[in-house]
């Protein structure tokens, strides 16, 4: 029974029930199981790393560096005498890792060959804050504990990280989201590449100082994931003291539907991401959890086996390039059966992806055979052609209802390649697999790792237990920013717009405006809406000389009160300071060309320009007049007079 | 029972635990002033201290509960860890060498250890092959724990103890000796062993890591595997030590027992060979020759054990000022032999002559050897030299300082006449002393300098 891939997975697409995010509603969520929760990860302000005396935030570009270095991670056993699922996984890829050092921000602690500093305390303050922030219960004593990462992430194989409080909670605009944990922890290599049987790393970012906040999957829909995202980034922001840009904070969103499993997807940079991804990760296990039925429908886990065979280039007449380069290689060729396949290969799981997708991520990462690593008789584009499948068919023995794959790769990482295509079908029986997945631009995910579990957890035998006394967290609960909650609520009150709590609530500028408002009395809702429409324009389009410090905002609008300067100038002159913040004011005044005038002098023309504009005034209305003479004096007028009594003295002269 | 039940707590702690009944491994709820904490309670490091509770959350992460937080306490349920590495038995291979590997301790293999918080190691051969499987392409492995103690616990009575037990493997017919030990005083270890065992018909092979076998990154594995490469496939038949070449794993390297030194604290590339380049290379699968002249394997079962030494031999490493006492206080003591750690070419300053004329008059037996590590002690240069040779200073050429201390205490643990002591410290019996310092012998290399930052980051991984 031959099958169309691309009606396959149109069709099964509709029979899970997938509809866009845009149409779906809590019902659609409801009906799924929709279930998330989320790990958000946050650099902190601080001057040196957290368990070395490295500098942080010194970053350099990928060829920069000093030395190389080559590492292999081993699994080890965990504290509880077990050995950890993703470690015997990794163990099996057999990675080259190599590390790229630079000597301005790395030294022999990250790369294991010294044992670690006494933990930096400015970062555990700032940690310790935050936690207060979110409600968590404090621990008494931190205990610095090995979390292992065999992906090379780490030149020691474990991340070093503490938990500092447990069961907290952050209130959304519905509900409350209860946390489980937050924890200190160092950060990981950035990585370079992944090709082969090489991944290579450079060392800049690691061991900065990170916190971990960790939610219940408390969030039904994907929106409330991203709301709460939100507000745990601006509580982590609202201190003051953590790193912002690019990467500085990073989400992982656990996604399940009912029936499916907790899938882990890591490092999602941009919370706007979050609702697509994680709504594509629901529907893609409440996909695999209708294939798990069609499967156990015709056979069992237990029954299920693959067969494969080698097979002669010479067999075939070869046009594909991806396998005349294997040809030139001399890569080995081997033809599988898959057992009751057909129609699953190309079985919907994502938008734009099949099931053959999660074989072929899984080849890619765990065999290391570089993509594109697998041909079959679903694909959509067909590579295999009935010809071939003459040849194939008998040599495997294959029936109507088997699909065929064909993969090709150096000999040693066949067998591998075939475990684990093997180990991905099998568990198709039983659902959904429980992952790390990558986030992909486009809302979907690549497989990236197996989820690890807490066996992979020992207690860092380097580091000593350090006390946490009663009046140190005393002192520092008197000391904390005000909360995020009643910030909503004070920018309700200055009656500023929506829209710009955001960007106000990120850039943590709620002080700001609480100071201009009360020292220069100036409008809320003035300074409100130019921070959150004008600054924010102004961030985005030009780019300072040298650090912009938002205070001097503040110092903006005291020369603009104290020179008695009106207050629509402002919005002339942030652009300059933006780009030049050492300016002086008064030359920022020059070269927007202010010059002082009062009212008078202003509107001494007006009458010249009515009568210009009878001459060339295409429109000749009241209103179309005062706008083009507004336009002809609004230079002169900006910085002395309001523009509406400017209007209004047009209009009744 | 306390013990057992209460594993490391004390003092107010051990008091909460009794008061509430809860056992360490007993899965607990605690309230207490900054909230409520559930996990399971796990033993405490006994020299942390009283006033906190170790608890392994659900997540897996431990965290300490401050007893004067603790206002209730309830034990839900117990479930004790099983810490064991899974053992297999170790497959025996019928064309593959026989290696014998002594454990004495020190982190080659290793697992938790709740009382001290520290690693404490596991060594069976079904342990090893659990953890390293590996090993069973490279040879058939028998071990024996000889004894456990920590590197710098290590002493003359272990040195003998491990001379006697290796003569007695080698009499047995074994293809090669590797000895597991901690890093610390390697050294002295292999410079011992060097002199106690001699004419050895196999490869003995001392090996250890810097990073525990508890993390992923450890040299262990890799240490080991290349030791037992070296022991059961090497033709070179003396002790030697083998550990990494440079930090990245890559491969081992060999040196010789009576050149090799620790030359940084926690470095994985810290053994370095001075004043002469190592032996070989070594990977998993080839032994890469340096050296052109060795001891080589044999077929026979014979062996020198020489299993002699002084206990009453000391070290003195100069300061500037130094004066007699330092040194009397060895005379006082009765020690037989001093290495002094000179200066330069080998020199200390005449605050100390009072002490060494005394110490000739008693017949105690001094030598020369340098702090400078690389470089022959040279005492005829200087007045002060020639001073100190008068006053019985015996200079050692180039040999080591603590392979001086090692040998010095053995010959002495065999004679004490001055000629015939002199003449067996000055003769080598393995290049303790070398004739001729090689160009390549002495390389400390200065970061910053452009070529060698250009070797560093091209060539040295």
């Amino acid at each position: 029974m031959k099958i169309n891939p691309k009606k396959n997975y149109e069709k099964t697409k509709k029979e899970i029930g997938y509809i866009s995010r845009k149409k779906a509603s809590q019902k659609t969520y409801d009906k799924i199981g929709f279930m998330s929760g989320l790990e958000v990860h946050q650099q902190l302000l601080t001057k040196h790393k957290l368990f070395c005396h490295c500098p942080a935030g010194v970053f350099n570009k990928n060829n920069e560096y000093d030395a190389e270095l080559i590492r292999h991670m081993r699994p080890t056993l965990s504290e509880l005498g077990e050995y950890d699922g993703t470690a015997l996984m990794e163990f099996k890829t057999r990675k080259n890792i190599i590390y790229r050092i630079n000597n301005k921000n790395t030294c022999t602690y990250e790369i294991d060959d010294t044992p670690p500093f006494p933990i930096d305390k400015e970062a555990l303050q700032i940690a310790l804050e935050i936690s207060l922030l979110c409600k968590l219960n404090i621990v008494g004593e931190v205990h610095i504990t090995r979390k292992q990462y065999l992906d090379g992430s780490i030149p020691a194989g474990f991340q070093r990280t503490a938990i500092l409080g447990v069961e907290g909670e952050i209130p959304l605009k519905n509900k409350k989201i209860r946390l489980i944990q937050l924890s200190i922890e160092e950060d990981s290599c950035r990585e370079i590449s992944d090709i082969g049987h090489t991944r290579i790393y450079k060392t800049d970012r690691l061991g900065m100082p990170l916190i971990e906040t960790v939610t219940y999957p408390d969030m039904v829909n994907p929106d409330e994931v991203m709301e709460a995202a939100d507000y745990i980034r601006f509580l982590n922001r609202s201190t003051g003291k953590v790193r912002t840009g690019s990467g500085a904070g990073r989400e992982d969103v656990n996604v399940s539907c009912k029936g499916g499993t907790r899938v882990e997807i890591k490092g999602v940079s941009h919370n706007k991401w979050i609702p697509e991804l994680t709504h594509n990760e629901a529907f893609r296990q409440w996909a695999l959890l209708s294939i798990k039925e069609k499967l156990n429908k015709i056979t069992s886990e237990k029954k299920w086996k693959l067969n494969f065979e080698y097979l002669d280039y010479d067999m075939f007449k070869i046009t594909y390039p991806p396998l005349k380069t294997a040809r030139d290689k001399n890569y080995k060729l081997i033809a599988i059966n898959l057992p009751h396949f057909n129609g699953i290969l190309s079985h919907f799981t994502q938008p734009g992806k099949v099931f053959l997708d999660e074989i072929s991520d899984r080849l890619k990462v765990i065999a290391c055979l570089e993509k594109p690593n697998i041909l079959s008789t679903e694909d959509f584009k067909p590579i295999i052609n009935k010809k071939d499948l003459e040849i194939i068919k008998p040599i495997l023995n294959s029936n109507e209802n088997d699909a065929q794959l064909i993969i090709w790769g150096p000999k040693e990482d066949i067998p591998t390649a075939i475990e684990v295509i093997e180990e991905r079908c099998k568990m198709a029986f039983n659902g959904v697999p429980p992952e790390t997945r990558k986030s992909l631009a486009d809302g979907t995910t690549i497989f990236e790792r197996v989820l690890p579990g807490a066996d992979r957890m020992y207690p860092d035998t380097d580091s000593a237990p350090i006390p946490l006394e009663n009046n140190y967290i005393d002192n520092l609960n008197k000391n904390l920013p005000v909360e995020i909650i009643t910030r909503f609520n004070q920018l309700k009150k200055w009656n500023i717009p929506q829209d710009s709590y955001k960007y106000i609530l990120s850039k943590n500028l709620v002080p700001l405006i609480e100071k201009i408002v009360k020292n220069l009395k100036i409008d809320s809702r003035f300074i409100g809406t130019f921070l959150g429409h004008k600054l924010k324009f102004i961030e985005g389009h030009y780019v300072s000389q040298s650090k912009f410090d938002y205070n001097i905002i503040y110092k903006m609008f005291e020369f603009i009160v104290n020179e008695k300067l009106n207050i629509n100038i402002a919005e002339s002159m942030l652009p300059i300071i933006y780009e030049h913040p050492k300016m002086q004011f008064l030359s920022v005044l020059d070269i927007i060309n202010y010059r002082k005038r009062n009212i008078q002098q202003i509107t001494a023309p007006v009458n010249f320009l009515k009568e210009k504009y009878r001459e060339i005034g295409k429109k000749q209305t009241p209103e179309a007049e005062s706008n083009w003479i507004m336009g002809e004096l609004r230079k002169q007028a900006i910085g002395n007079i309001n523009l509406k009594e400017l209007k209004n003295k047009i209009q009744n002269s | 029972m306390n013990s057992d039940i209460f594993q490391g707590y004390k003092g107010k702690a051990l008091e909460i635990l009794k008061k509430y009944n809860t056992r360490v491994w007993g899965q607990a709820e605690i309230e207490t002033s900054r909230g409520t904490f559930k996990g399971t309670i796990l033993p405490r490091a006994e020299n942390d201290d009283d006033k906190h509770i170790v608890v392994k959350i659900i997540t897996g992460y431990n965290i300490g509960i401050d007893v004067d937080t603790i206002k209730k306490m309830k034990e839900t349920g117990y479930k004790k860890a099983k810490y064991a590495i899974p053992e297999q038995e170790f497959p025996t291979t019928p064309n593959l060498p026989n290696v014998k590997l002594f454990g004495t301790g020190g982190t080659i293999a290793s697992r938790l250890d709740y009382r001290t918080g520290a690693v404490i190691p596991a060594f069976s051969p079904g342990e090893l092959y659990g953890a390293v499987p590996e090993l069973a392409d490279i040879c058939n492995l028998t071990t024996e724990k000889v004894f456990a103690v920590f590197s710098e616990n290590m002493g003359p009575d272990q040195y003998i103890a491990l001379a006697k037990a290796i003569g007695k493997e080698i009499e047995n017919g074994i293809d090669g000796i590797v000895i597991g030990h901690g890093t610390d005083t390697l050294h002295h270890t292999a410079a011992a062993l060097t002199f106690m065992v001699q004419n050895s018909p196999v490869p003995i092979v001392l090996v250890g890591s810097q990073r525990s076998s508890d993390r992923p990154s450890s040299d262990a594995a890799l240490n080991l595997m290349h030791s037992m490469f070296a022991a059961g496939h090497s033709d070179i038949a003396e002790v030697m030590v083998c550990m990494f070449g440079p930090t990245s794993d890559d491969y081992g390297l060999l040196h010789k027992g009576t050149r090799v030194r620790k030359m940084h604290s926690s470095y994985r590339s810290t053994f370095r060979t001075i004043g002469d380049s190592p032996l070989a290379r070594v990977n998993r699968k080839q032994i890469i020759p340096i050296k052109q002249n060795y001891n080589h394997r044999r077929k026979d079962n014979k062996v020198d054990i020489l299993p002699y030494f002084n206990k009453k031999v000391g070290m003195l490493y100069f300061w500037p000022g130094m004066s007699s006492d330092a040194l009397d206080s060895f005379i006082d003591n009765g020690y037989e032999g001093v290495i002094i750690v000179g200066t330069g070419l080998g020199h200390v300053n005449k605050g100390l002559y009072p002490a060494l004329e005394r110490a000739k008059e008693k017949g105690i037996h001094i030598y020369m050897t340098l702090q400078t590590l690389w470089g022959y002690v040279h005492m005829f240069v200087y007045d002060t030299g020639r001073d100190l040779m008068a006053k019985g200073v015996i200079p050692l050429g180039n040999m080591l300082p603590e392979v001086a201390w090692v040998k010095l205490s053995w010959v002495l643990g065999q004679t004490k006449d001055p000629k015939k002591v002199k003449e067996m410290m000055l003769t080598p019996i393995n290049d303790e002393i070398t004739e001729r310092e090689p160009y390549n012998g002495y390389l400390v290399y200065q970061g910053g300098v452009p070529e060698v930052e250009e070797f560093i980051k091209k060539v040295r991984k």
